[in-house]
């Protein structure tokens, strides 16, 4: 490069691209391609190895954002991960994509990218009026401001709190593309790959370990891209080219770029997000976007390096003030400087290596402002020891710098970029996940990895607080030594290779004197000032002090703004900084889109449906379906004319209690009890007794849970012996389930019973009405008794029908007429339903839903879901006496508590109202005629509510006090959610049939 | 987290769902004449230990066993997972 020094103040830098004033030569960059993209509308141009930040500071963008709170004009702080500042809405559409960060996001050829949270536009946003507003805005503003009346906060506060301040919108568009999950296992995961991560893969690679080698950058090499040491004789990043060479050539290494380790887990697990599709405009055909990968993993060792801290000072957050660090991976990764005349202000040595780097790759160094009176001298450029940067200057970019020089005087410099060197905190993100807890390192002055780090993890390099290469690389070697060996395997003698060892101190240095409106947090917008406020208004903890100021508690966990914070605390409290302590960090490390975590468990499989055998015949008869657990059953089947759903579900009870009706009801639980001593077993599992249940028949039976309330109901059929068939509700036969095994593995390993559910198996139809009989005539094989006489009520039995399939019969109603449920292998389900269809032609056998079926049962009066509700006892369902007291049962001794057996106990009534035509519904409660409307006065409530065809008015089952005597009084049932006020009459649950006459005819 | 199943060896958690402390497969005697307060405690009086705690596991996306599986509520770290049903019949045999 022609030495330019001489045309100016701002030395011109050559254009290595043209259109890209800020480019530099060198890099890590394929110029040969160019990539068009564009930013808010405007087309710019970079080339692959860029990201969207490096190639717009390239095209001498500087401003990329607007802050979440005041609306500052913002750029990249960072050049990494970590980044608080640069975020963009990326790509358009469907696949628009908020808050992401420019400083990862790879370029690609057409990259659309947009600003947000600004209003019109990037360049004057009106919203900016928050920063003059500032005063008023500070911590705990929203707290203090918005309390009353609580009503307004939903209406008013939120909306245009949300508004004013925020991040990127979402498209509101369904995601397009696929995302998916993983499993994978290894000896050893290398988070990072930087000099330890590098190192220690190779030496666990070379030991024939299963090796993953894990880095979220597009390139490995962590920041040995960055920097120009060399290790033996090759520059660092050449080396690191030529290991993943090697890794990449043993087949037990798994290299995988553009992967981050978000979390550790328990049991070595490791949550990882593989970003496939990120750096295309959409993903290749075929292959996900993202993958969330679950790493099994032996041993682990945490390589993930270290992050630079800024200093902080007034107006530390303008454009153009970024990590000096930074600037240097801008500089000698990306060949892009930030502006062409820059200044370092540093509190240590690295910031004079950016310094120096940048000096070489031709920028014009303005000045090196370093804290230490004892700064280190150069040549190329003006060293101020022992000065301070106090202000900047610049609207939307950076333009001046003041300074306060060691002898008290004040000076401006003019510089687009100024890089800041705090000094670097290791990265120990991943060692909290667990029950680490870091320690305070005073030589660095910073915290490292401590407390008891997840099982099998061990930490190498700058993330261990090893700061030089030469210590980077063989605490990486040796974690990998040790790990492999304690898994049995053999590494080679050391032959780590050279590289610099220059011994690192850090001085701390965390803000300048007379810093207020000095940003710690830039992504949060909390300043010096709020961190004072908190600690006047007494939030000093350091877990206070975060939530009152919401420091660190942005989408970058604070990775560059807690340490400040915790040191302004700290002074201020007059404390050290390890005596403050310091927040946790969680996962993920990173943020993480929902659509990853998701995987292919989004729409239908996110939510699966059962279907029931007969489903396909509902479909054809245009059934309307309704979600009952996890199945889809017919609600009702709508026949032509018919408008409204009451219409198909009056006409279907009616032609039920008429003739014939068929229901699907394969979705009752099924659970198939088998030993010599399965009564012994039921009557455990059971309040009622079923030790003297005779084979072939069948009994309802109750089961309590262990504090002696409902669980659920149902029957149990005996068909040998040794066989039992019980049913549990369609809601409850998983948990029913799980329950019986407790019982039977846990309580009475002894007993010779077994379970196992058959749900999925048998097709069962309820055949319900007063033709059920003939109808069944039809199918069932001759050779069979279905007479009253032979089959009666509550009978069972194994039957064949259609002339030889295996079925059997159950004489059960739930509907109160004669009824019978048939069940055969579900491979016959479909078959069977129509031929019952067909075969009920003469009878005009209707096929009714699961309104019919809810509406027959309130009027019989027999429970469900919503009076087994999980607070009801067999007492309060009017049940109380099927509890024995002869014999053991669950629940038998904690159902006898007096709190469940008070006086004005609810019991199961049932209600109709006095004027026929009104409504009545459930959840509403029951009080007297007259009086108070308001919980001390409460009665009851209704539970059930359906308008009965048998009665021409609405019913309701209802709980009620002392209900039982209660028959024939009239109450008031109000509903102030639906604004209901309507006068009831209670009476019998039992609307119809209450002798039970019909279902034993 | 990964349960050493005694049959079937490392499952991932996920395949089991937990319904807690252990101390549920000591189920009182109905017949016991303070049977009243037994069942109290029995159905509502936990420890809460910090440190190994015995718990129940129900291997639902697997052989439907229960499990006694022992882990430190402090580490999550598990030294031992028994199958319920030979814990219950340990417990049950004559001394």
């Amino acid at each position: 490069m022609k030495d330019t020094s001489a045309e100016g103040d701002v030395r011109q830098i050559e254009p290595a691209s043209p259109g890209q004033p800020n480019r530099l030569p060198g890099g890590r960059l394929d110029r040969a391609t160019t990539l068009p993209f564009t930013f808010d509308g405007k087309a710019y141009s970079g080339h692959p190895g860029d990201t969207l930040a490096s190639a717009l500071l390239a095209n001498g963008v500087r401003l990329m954002g607007r802050s979440f709170k005041y609306h500052r004009p913002r750029g990249p702080l960072t050049a990494g991960s970590e980044e608080p500042n640069a975020l963009v809405e990326l790509r358009s559409g469907a696949r628009r994509e908020p808050n992401t960060r420019a400083t990862t996001a790879e370029l690609y050829h057409g990259l659309v990218a947009t600003s947000q949270n600004r209003w019109p536009s990037l360049r004057f946003d009106a919203m900016a009026i928050n920063d003059r507003l500032s005063p008023f805005l500070t911590a705990g503003f929203y707290y203090k401001t918005f309390m009353w009346p609580a009503s307004f906060w939903e209406k008013l506060y939120e909306p245009i709190i949300r508004r004013a301040a925020g991040l990127g919108a979402l498209s509101m568009k369904p995601d397009p593309d696929e995302y998916d999950k993983g499993f994978k296992h290894c000896d050893l995961l290398v988070i990072g790959s930087g000099p330890a991560g590098m190192m220690a893969a190779l030496t666990a690679g070379r030991s024939g370990a299963d090796v993953i080698l894990a880095d979220e950058d597009f390139e490995m090499g962590g920041r040995l891209l960055s920097e120009t040491f060399s290790i033996a004789d090759q520059s660092g990043a050449d080396w690191a080219a030529q290991t993943v060479a090697e890794l990449s050539s043993l087949p037990n290494v798994r290299l995988m770029p553009r992967t981050t380790i978000i979390g550790a887990f328990d049991h070595g697990i490791y949550g990882a997000v593989e970003r496939l599709g990120d750096h295309l405009a959409q993903p290749a055909q075929g292959t996900p976007r993202q993958v969330l990968w679950r790493l099994t993993t032996k041993r682990t060792i945490l390589a993930a390096g270290a992050t630079e801290r800024p200093i902080v000072f007034n107006n530390n957050d303008r454009p153009g003030i970024m990590g000096a660090a930074a600037l240097r991976t801008y500089a000698n990764r990306f060949a892009v400087t930030a502006a062409p005349r820059v200044a370092i202000f540093t509190c240590n040595d690295d910031g004079h290596r950016s310094a120096a780097d940048l000096h070489a790759k031709g920028v014009k160094i303005a000045a090196v402002i370093d804290t230490r009176p004892d700064a280190p001298r150069a040549t190329d450029y003006e060293v101020l020891a022992g000065a301070k940067v106090t202000d900047t200057r610049g609207r939307l970019g950076l333009t001046f710098a003041e300074i306060a020089l060691a002898d008290g005087a004040a000076r401006t410099i003019e510089v687009g970029a100024l890089g800041m060197a705090g000094g670097w905190n290791p990265n120990v993100h991943l060692t909290c996940h667990q029950r680490g807890r870091p320690v305070w390192d005073d030589a660095i002055a910073a915290f490292v990895p401590g407390g008891t780090l997840p099982p099998g993890m061990v930490v190498a390099g700058a993330a261990a607080g090893a700061l030089s290469t030469h210590g980077a690389l063989s605490q990486g070697a040796e974690a990998a030594s040790a790990a492999v060996s304690e898994l049995g395997n053999r590494t080679d003698p050391d032959n780590l290779p050279e590289a610099e060892d220059a011994p690192v101190a850090q001085t701390p240095f965390w803000y300048v004197t007379g810093a207020d409106r000095a940003w710690l947090d830039q992504q949060n917008d909390v300043t010096v000032k709020d961190v004072k406020l908190s600690h006047r208004e007494g939030f000093r903890a350091v877990e206070h002090l975060k939530r009152y100021t919401t420091l660190g508690m942005a989408t970058d966990q604070g990775k560059t703004s807690n340490m400040a914070g915790l040191a302004i605390m700290a002074e201020l409290a007059g404390k050290t900084i390890p005596g403050l302590g310091t927040t946790m960090f969680r996962p993920p490390y990173t943020p993480v889109p929902i659509a990853t975590f998701a995987g292919r468990i989004k729409g239908r499989a996110f939510h699966p449906t059962r279907l029931t055998p007969s489903h396909y015949w509902a479909k054809e008869q245009g059934a309307v379906f309704v979600e009952v657990g996890n199945w889809l059953r017919a609600q009702w089947f709508p026949e032509p004319g018919e408008t409204h759903w009451r219409q198909s579900v009056d006409r279907e009870v009616a032609a039920t209690r008429a003739s014939v009706g068929i229901c699907d009801c394969t979705t009752l639980g099924k659970i198939d009890v088998q030993g010599t001593d399965a009564a012994v077993f039921l009557n455990l599992i059971y309040a009622n007794g079923f030790a003297k249940l005779p084979v072939g028949r069948v009994r309802y039976g109750l089961m309590l849970r262990e504090d002696g309330i409902a669980l659920d109901d149902g029957t149990a059929a005996r068909l040998a012996e040794d066989h039992f068939i019980v049913t549990t509700t369609t809601a409850n036969a998983g948990k029913v389930y799980q329950h019986m095994e407790f019982v039977r593995q846990c309580l009475v390993p002894d007993l010779d019973v077994q379970l196992i559910s058959t749900t999925e198996a048998w097709a069962q139809y309820a055949v319900a009405g007063p033709n059920s009989r003939a109808l069944l005539r039809k199918v069932v094989d001759p050779a069979f008794d279905i007479s009253n006489e032979g089959f009666p009520f509550m009978a069972c039995g194994e039957v064949t029908i259609c002339g030889g399939l295996r079925a059997r019969l159950f004489r059960i109603s739930f509907s109160g007429e004669l009824a019978y449920e048939l069940a055969v292998p579900a491979r016959y389900g479909d078959a069977l339903m129509r031929r019952l269809m067909a075969a009920g032609q003469d009878f005009d056998v209707t096929p009714y839903g699961t309104e019919a079926l809810g509406v027959m049962r309130i009027e019989k009066g027999h429970v469900a879901g919503n009076e087994l509700n999980g607070t009801t006892t067999a007492a309060n369902l009017g049940l109380g006496r099927m509890v024995s007291k002869k014999k053991d049962c669950i629940g038998s001794i904690l159902s006898e508590r007096d709190g469940l057996n008070a006086p004005d106990d609810l019991r199961l009534v049932g209600l109709k109202p006095v004027d026929p035509s009104a409504k009545i519904t459930a959840g509403g409660h029951l009080m007297a005629t007259d009086g108070p409307v308001d919980a001390a006065h409460d009665q009851g409530y209704v539970t059930s509510a359906a308008f009965s065809p048998t009665m021409g008015s609405m019913i309701g089952l209802a709980f009620l006090r002392r209900g039982a005597d209660r028959l024939g009084e009239r109450l008031r049932l109000v509903s102030p959610l639906t604004d209901l006020t309507v006068e009831v009459e209670i009476c019998s649950a039992h609307f119809v049939d209450p002798e039970g006459v019909r279902l034993r005819a | 987290m990964i349960i050493d199943h005694p049959l079937f060896g490392p499952r991932d958690a996920s395949e089991f769902v937990y319904l807690g402390d252990a101390s549920l497969m000591d189920r009182p005697d109905w017949k016991s004449e303070t049977a009243a307060q037994d069942f109290h405690a029995y159905a509502y009086l936990r420890d809460n230990p910090a440190g190994p705690h015995r718990e129940l596991w129900f291997h639902e996306g697997g052989d439907r066993s229960w499990l006694v599986i022992t882990r430190d509520t402090v580490t999550h770290e598990i030294t031992r997972v028994e199958l319920a049903r030979d814990v219950a019949r340990k417990q049950r045999a004559p001394q």
